[in-house]
């Protein structure tokens, strides 16, 4: 296979893992403790990383760019994890679950990895629980679930509405702990500005204190790469807003693959964009859709009238709602996958039946769920013939029980009370299921640069599930990368400390400080924030939901041009010297804009609709995606060659042995 | 509407700082505090100027970056909110806004209106965490059955975001409430049993040590937290270290 081998076990489906576990080298407890490892993002894939690899034993440094480890970008997850555990009797399965990770990827993930990953999926859960994250439960004591969209089963296990930021204060303890053990050194407020290689390996990083704005050179025997994904490309996301892809970008230039690019996830239920001013956008939690019902007025008129604030859309009937989702998708009907919900909104919009002021907007509507809860609680209190306001209250405050916190979110940002009235939704940018290229081992093209979580291209093909991307980062971080990664270092083991004052060093931070200086020397006409929103605009518009020849054609050109402008314009103020927010920022938007071209490129080449990424010239007749097996059944790796104009294509071809590709259907 | 803002500024940790004013116009009711502050900063960078520097991340309310005493307190005027979730329509055209950064010995200035929380860090390092190793052969998540009051209780201590307005809204620049909510939430868990005694005293003694204040009931940090975490948590600390120095 070249150099596209993804390394994936011989043997049965259920059989490769552990067979792989029991086939790779091991480093001794002693020589553990010669071996330095570099963990760059402390998410819930770096976080977990680092806290597994210091408990075995070797030297880990962690870096991240917020103040501390816990701040990381996983904390803002809200609905859930998901896990094999069947423990509602449901008929869940680790095959289930490989099943419906790989359906609702639309094929374009590699069978042997999502099969891992459902493997130890149950594992991730026993482990939270012993380090103590309060997952929710039922009044017996036991573990509680919830559905999420394109399943039929409910494995969601969560914490409220925070399910994130538990997983993640739970890494961080575990991590905590080892930095008090003296085995995980954490660099906050730092930024890996660089990958460096010696002997064509990956040995150490280039860092910027971002309070003193020193460079700083670190080494080790190999560098994990946990820095999240790449939607800020797109400026409004529900990503951080340091959120960035400049580890993975310098880890491209440096001759790590880069797969999948436009495979990026448009969530549909987010809150929508209320002006120019909008730095980010906030999203509202698929849970949500377990009980909301998503309509747009069936009449035209209906619609402008909601525009215009002349109706009200409780004032509206019944039989004058279309319950579109419903309506086209019976079986799922509002727990239809991200890319289908989110894709279905936008074509009600799109023919006018939006609910907002900018008509980019649909019902998220709980006035059924209120009162149906209500009546069950009026019920099981022995509360006979109540009336219509007392199972209302009732109604509401068994949905505050579940997602009160979103919704006080939701009455914060758009000032409307979502108990009364339904909540206007809209899809946003959320995750990203391209990435670095890794193999089964998480090995970057790199030797010795591994890839994890939603860094990574690995598991979600080209449409996550919700639930999975904690699933994912967790997974890879505690039960698979510890494990992995062993096999590479056990040839380590006699290496030695690696020197920081090699030539290789001295090169890769000569490069980063001309970068900076160049950056600086812009001729000072716009600010970083002008271009990012520049960019932001063409993604959006030309690679957003709906995407064609034309227009990727067109944003291909402008981003170009767009990239020449800011390296020879953009205003940075202040020094390197010393903390400066505008030349972080800077750093980061160079790096969109050659990724947002390459976006762009994988997208054209793609000539097929599969999961997130739609093509409208390859669509059924009824709107749905219209994938092309023959053709396209691979993953899409460039290699970088300059200019991302130049970007060279590897095709990993995805062998399907256990699972019959078919149309997604969720009808 | 029309502000007038008047906004700490400081070079770095040595350098001494002042307040600066500005004014700013344009801005409206649907926009988040932080996203008035960026406008500021845009129209600084345009005059070539440094823009105001404030902590921020998530802009969601759950990451417990941003900080800012706004108008003296924490996150502003607005309740369980932090600063970026703060809507401008909580402010009158005219209105005088003063934003400074939190204010406590333990959090020294970095720059601006950015503070240094690591104190934080190093109190959850001193026992804010459950001893087990990662090994995919911890026991059955089901096997220990917990009761549903405790599992919620231990979830809303857990909820603490650790953003620090605890500290600033503090007139001892006390840190009880969140160290409390930590130990809490493992107090109220069978899985943070074990290690009870040790974990109370360390991470006591590091919160002693990193220059915060004492608890002397005064409730403000109850009142400012954006997450609404009980004082409570206090006293339940209190119990745990009293009982924990009996032990010995």
């Amino acid at each position: 296979m070249g150099i596209l081998d993804s390394k994936i076990p011989s043997g049965p489906l259920a059989d490769k893992w552990t067979k792989h576990k029991n086939d790779i080298n091991l480093v001794n407890p002693a020589n553990k403790r010669n071996i330095d490892i570099i963990v760059v993002g402390t998410g819930l894939a770096g976080g977990a990383a680092a806290a597994t690899l210091a408990e075995l034993g070797y030297n880990v440094k962690t870096f991240c760019y917020q103040d501390s480890p816990r701040r990381a970008h996983s904390i803002a997850a809200q609905g859930g994890i998901n896990a094999a555990k069947n423990y509602q009797g449901d008929g869940d399965s680790n095959y289930r679950l490989f099943y419906d990770t790989i359906k609702g990827g639309d094929y374009r993930s590699r069978e042997a990895n999502v099969y891992r990953l459902a493997e130890v999926s149950g594992n991730i859960i026993d482990q939270c629980v012993a380090q103590g994250v309060p997952f929710a439960r039922e009044y017996g004591g036991m573990l509680d679930n919830r559905s999420f969209g394109g399943v039929l089963v409910s494995r969601t296990f969560y914490a409220k509405g925070q399910t994130g930021q538990q997983l993640l204060l739970g890494a961080y303890s575990a991590m905590n702990r080892q930095i008090n053990r003296g085995k995980i050194q954490a660099f906050n407020r730092h930024e890996m500005m660089d990958l460096v290689l010696v002997d064509g390996k990956a040995r150490g990083i280039i860092a910027r204190d971002l309070v003193s704005g020193k460079i700083e050179r670190h080494s080790a025997h190999a560098v994990v790469l946990a820095t999240g994904g790449y939607g800020n490309v797109f400026f409004l996301s529900t990503n951080a807003m340091g959120s960035n892809v400049m580890a993975a970008w310098r880890a491209h230039r440096k001759g790590a693959f880069f797969a999948n690019p436009c495979f990026t996830q448009i969530h549909p239920t987010c809150i929508p964009v209320s002006g120019d001013h909008q730095s980010k956008l906030t999203l509202m939690s698929e849970s949500l859709r377990n009980d909301g019902r998503i309509w747009v007025p069936a009449k035209k008129e209906d619609a402008i009238a909601i525009r215009e604030g002349k109706l009200k859309p409780t004032e509206l009937a019944e039989e004058d709602r279309d319950y579109y989702l419903e309506r086209r998708y019976p079986a799922f009907g509002n727990l239809v996958p991200r890319d289908v919900a989110s894709r279905a909104a936008k074509e009600r919009c799109d023919a006018g039946f939006g609910v907002n002021k900018t008509g980019e907007a649909v019902f998220l509507d709980f006035a059924s769920a209120i009162e149906r809860y209500g009546k069950e609680k009026a019920l099981t209190s022995g509360l006979k013939d109540p009336d219509k306001a007392t199972i209302t209250k009732l109604g509401e405050e068994v949905v505050e029980a579940k997602y009160g916190n979103l919704f006080q979110m939701y009455e914060k940002i758009v000032d409307q009370n979502p108990y009364k009235t339904p909540m206007m939704i809209y899809p946003a940018v959320h995750y990203t299921m391209g990435g670095l290229w890794v193999d089964y081992n998480l090995q970057t093209t790199i030797p010795g640069c591994y890839a994890a979580g939603e860094a990574n291209f690995s598991d979600h093909g080209a449409n996550r599930l919700g639930a999975s991307a904690l699933m994912q980062g967790l997974a890879d971080g505690y039960f698979v990368l510890p494990y992995t990664i062993g096999d590479y270092l056990s040839k380590d083991i006699r290496t030695g400390a690696i020197p920081t004052d090699s030539p290789e060093f001295d090169e890769a931070e000569k490069q980063v400080r001309d970068r900076m200086e160049k950056l600086m020397s812009g001729s000072g006409i716009h600010s970083v924030d002008y271009y990012h929103k520049k960019l932001g605009k063409i993604m959006w518009n030309k690679c957003g939901m709906a995407r064609n020849e034309k227009e990727l054609k067109e944003a291909i050109k402008e981003i170009s041009a767009l990239r020449k402008d800011f390296w020879e314009n953009v205003k940075i103020p202040g020094s390197i010297e010393s903390k400066n927010q505008e030349l972080e920022k800077a750093g980061r938007v160079a790096d969109f804009l050659e990724l947002g071209e390459l976006f762009a490129k994988d997208a054209l080449h793609r000539n097929e609709s599969c999961g997130g990424h739609f093509r409208e010239e390859y669509q059924t007749e009824e709107g749905e995606a219209l994938r092309d097996d023959e053709n396209f059944k691979y993953v899409a790796a460039w290699e970088y060659k300059g200019e991302p104009k130049d970007a060279e294509l590897h095709k990993e071809d995805l062998v399907y042995e256990n699972i019959e590709l078919k149309t997604r259907s969720y009808k | 509407m029309k502000l007038y803002l008047k906004i700490w500024r400081q070079k770095d940790a040595s350098a001494p700082g002042k307040i600066v004013d500005y004014t700013l116009d344009g801005v409206e009711g649907d926009m988040s505090f932080l996203e008035m502050l960026d406008i500021l900063n845009e129209e600084l960078v345009s005059k070539g100027e440094e823009p105001v520097e404030f902590d921020h991340d998530c802009r969601e309310g759950i990451c417990g970056t941003c900080s800012l005493q706004i108008n003296g307190e924490p996150h502003g005027p607005d309740r369980l909110v932090t600063t970026c979730q703060l809507h401008m329509r909580k402010f009158n055209d005219g209105d005088t806004i003063v934003i400074e950064p939190f204010r406590a010995t333990a959090f020294p200035v970095i720059k601006d209106l950015i503070v240094d929380r690591s104190a934080f860090d190093r109190i959850q390092q001193a026992g804010g965490y459950i001893s087990v190793n990662t090994s995919g052969n911890t026991i059955d998540a089901n096997s220990i059955p917990i009761n549903k009051h405790a599992a919620d209780e231990a979830m809303d201590a857990a909820t603490c975001i650790g953003c620090g307005a605890c500290v600033a809204a503090c007139k001892n620049a006390s840190a009880m409430l969140f160290t409390s909510a930590k130990v809490s939430q493992f107090a109220l868990l069978p899985q943070g049993q074990v290690e009870a005694t040790e974990r109370v005293q360390n991470m006591v003694r590091q919160m002693d040590l990193e220059g915060f204040g004492n608890c002397t009931n005064t409730g403000a940090c109850e009142v400012e937290c954006p997450k609404g975490i009980s004082l409570t948590n206090i006293a339940r600390m209190n119990r745990e270290y009293l009982s924990a120095t009996l032990k010995g």
